[in-house]
């Protein structure tokens, strides 16, 4: 099978790697150090062409995590048809991690709106602005910190009269 | 508001002469609450910014605090226009996390219910496109066929719009003769009217000169931007998640993939009116063939609501209930992460979830077909005219309860 060959070959090329699986998915954990020259070599070498999503978890409050936040990147292959999932393990405060648009354009607004959401910082991206959020919000609310109800809502906002703006 | 710098990129002096045209949030052309500020040199855009989030509602986070069955209420809201198929996407998805196996009436109930929501999906879409560059009897006969599948779901389970149809292991009621006549029906009659549409817009000089070869997008550009469903499609990207990783029933059915070389808007409305012949394919396969059985997973297995019935006249169903609904107690879910996507009728429609044990999900990641598709548009639109702005949206099919989530 095409995606064992490709994990054994990440296994030799980037020693340290934790390898899991769960429900047939595959799933490889990366630091931070190696983290684009994996990403390029799933690319380049192993025909994983597209960047189905990139996303975040805050582990902040879950049970026996050590660390604080779980950068998720899903791959595809549109050759193989294969999947694979990359994560890259996040503590404060070096929350910065280098851009993957270089390699898939599509990370554009994906890494935009990690930042947004969690305040993960990518070095090298074309415009890291706020996407969903306006531009004068200052928490990242999918934080685990951050709580459901009663902060950044409508009535916290400056009222602004016209002229103003 | 004023504009900074870095929204309408106007850092070169040359360029002065250019005219920055706000379109949207509220513009009827938008259809949703979109923003693009775009960037005119006479008639000709020469650049477009893409504003969102006008229309973000925390759905992600409303995830982390609802369980499995009461979140499928949200999905209904993100692609509104065609809420099964959302319904299916994170039942699938939690289903893949708790490793459920659906009962072979499920995932064909399933599995036509995704199909109709597609066809509707579709209909609107084509419909809005082809209202946009001036065809509104077409419209008309899009949104016609859209309310009998509204009926259809009506029937089936009560409501027309955010149907919340399905729930782990099962869906809320199982499928009524009613219901199958219904589809029946709209199986036989509805090829009359998409023969009609087609007839319409297929070889009309109008509609066709205005997209033929306007926003075009090329396979290695459409892999590589991350897009999916018909707009890839259009591009010659033969990728289909119902025929490439088969969930559901698909397996069983007789359908094709339908794709496009050209990559312009002319193409994604092509492929899109071809994807409602295939999936009316699947529709009268699948109804015709609904195998018998019980359509939710059993009682014992704690995965599903038992019916009313059961929980009044079974000790069994009594205590499943109260196993499942108890703050305490609910469903056995392992401390794991999986993402799992469906194809919903605009692309890739995954949830990326991670659990802890709990009834609620830790995270529920949605990773939404539009978003990544209106990314896509200032490219797209480079180099146009102005009123190819609404043909490139309408192509795109960008609904922004999605979009922002």
């Amino acid at each position: 099978m095409a995606l064992t060959d490709t994990i054994t070959a990440l296994q030799s090329d980037f020693g340290d790697l934790v390898l899991s699986e769960f429900r047939g998915q595959h799933r490889v954990t990366v630091c931070r150090a190696q983290m684009y020259d994996l990403l390029q070599a799933l690319k380049v070498q192993h025909a994983f062409d597209m960047l189905v999503d990139v996303t975040c978890v805050d582990y902040l409050h879950y049970r026996g995590a050590t660390d604080r936040f779980g950068l998720v990147y899903l791959l595809a292959s549109t050759s193989t048809n294969a999947r694979l999932t990359v994560r890259v393990l996040l503590n404060e405060p070096e929350l910065t991690v280098p851009s993957v648009t270089p390699l898939w354009e599509g990370g554009n607004w994906l890494e935009r709106e990690v930042w947004d959401m969690f305040g993960i910082r990518f070095d090298g991206h074309p415009d890291l602005r706020r996407i969903l959020l306006p531009d004068e919000f200052t928490a990242h609310p999918l934080r685990k910190d951050y709580p459901l109800q009663g902060r950044g809502e409508r009535h916290n906002f400056p009222v602004l009269a016209r002229g103003d703006a | 508001m004023s504009l900074t710098a870095a929204e309408v990129r106007t850092d070169d002096q040359e360029q002065d002469y250019l005219w920055t045209l706000n379109f949207g949030p509220q513009h009827p052309a938008t259809h949703t609450t979109l923003r693009i500020i775009l960037k005119l040199d006479g008639e000709r855009v020469v650049d477009a910014g893409p504003e969102i989030g006008y229309l973000h509602s925390g759905f992600e986070k409303l995830g982390e605090h609802l369980d499995f069955n009461q979140y499928v209420t949200v999905t209904d809201r993100m692609n509104y226009i065609s809420p099964m198929a959302n319904n299916v996407a994170w039942h699938h998805a939690v289903e893949t996390l708790l490793g459920i196996e659906l009962t072979p009436r499920c995932n064909y109930i399933r599995t036509v219910i995704a199909e109709l929501a597609r066809i509707s999906d579709h209909l609107l879409s084509v419909g809005a496109m082809g209202l946009d560059t001036g065809a509104f009897t077409f419209f008309l006969y899009a949104f016609y066929q859209r309310e009998l599948i509204y009926n259809i779901f009506e029937t089936l389970c009560g409501a027309r719009f955010t149907n919340s149809y399905t729930r782990v292991g099962g869906v809320m009621h199982d499928i009524t003769p009613l219901t199958v006549e219904k589809i029946r029906t709209f199986v036989s009659e509805f090829p009359k009217t998409l023969n009609d549409m087609e007839r319409l817009l297929n070889r009309n000089r109008i509609f066709v000169e205005r997209t033929k070869d306007v926003g075009v997008l090329h396979r290695d550009d459409a892999i590589n931007l991350s897009c999916s469903g018909p707009i890839a499609r259009a591009s010659g990207v033969t990728r289909d998640l119902r025929k490439d990783e088969p969930y559901l029933a698909y397996d069983d059915f007789d359908f094709q993939v339908c794709c496009a070389q050209a990559g312009d808007c002319f193409a994604r409305y092509y492929v899109r009116m071809a994807e409602m012949w295939e999936s009316l394919k699947i529709v009268e396969q699948a109804v015709e063939n609904i195998p018998a059985g019980p359509v939710n997973v059993g009682v014992d297995e704690r995965a599903t609501l038992p019916s009313k019935d059961q929980v009044y006249q079974t000790i069994e169903g009594t205590i499943t209930h109260f196993e499942l609904v108890m703050a305490n107690r609910g469903f056995q879910v392992p401390c794991e992460e999986a993402y799992s996507a469906t194809e919903a009728p605009n692309g890739e429609l995954g949830f990326y979830l991670v659990s802890d044990g709990s009834n609620v999900a830790y995270r529920a990641r949605c990773r939404p077909p539009s978003f990544l598709h209106f990314a896509l548009f200032p490219q797209l639109i480079r180099g146009h005219t102005l009123s190819d702005v609404v043909a490139v949206l309408g192509s795109l099919n960008i609904i922004a309860a999605e979009l922002d989530r």
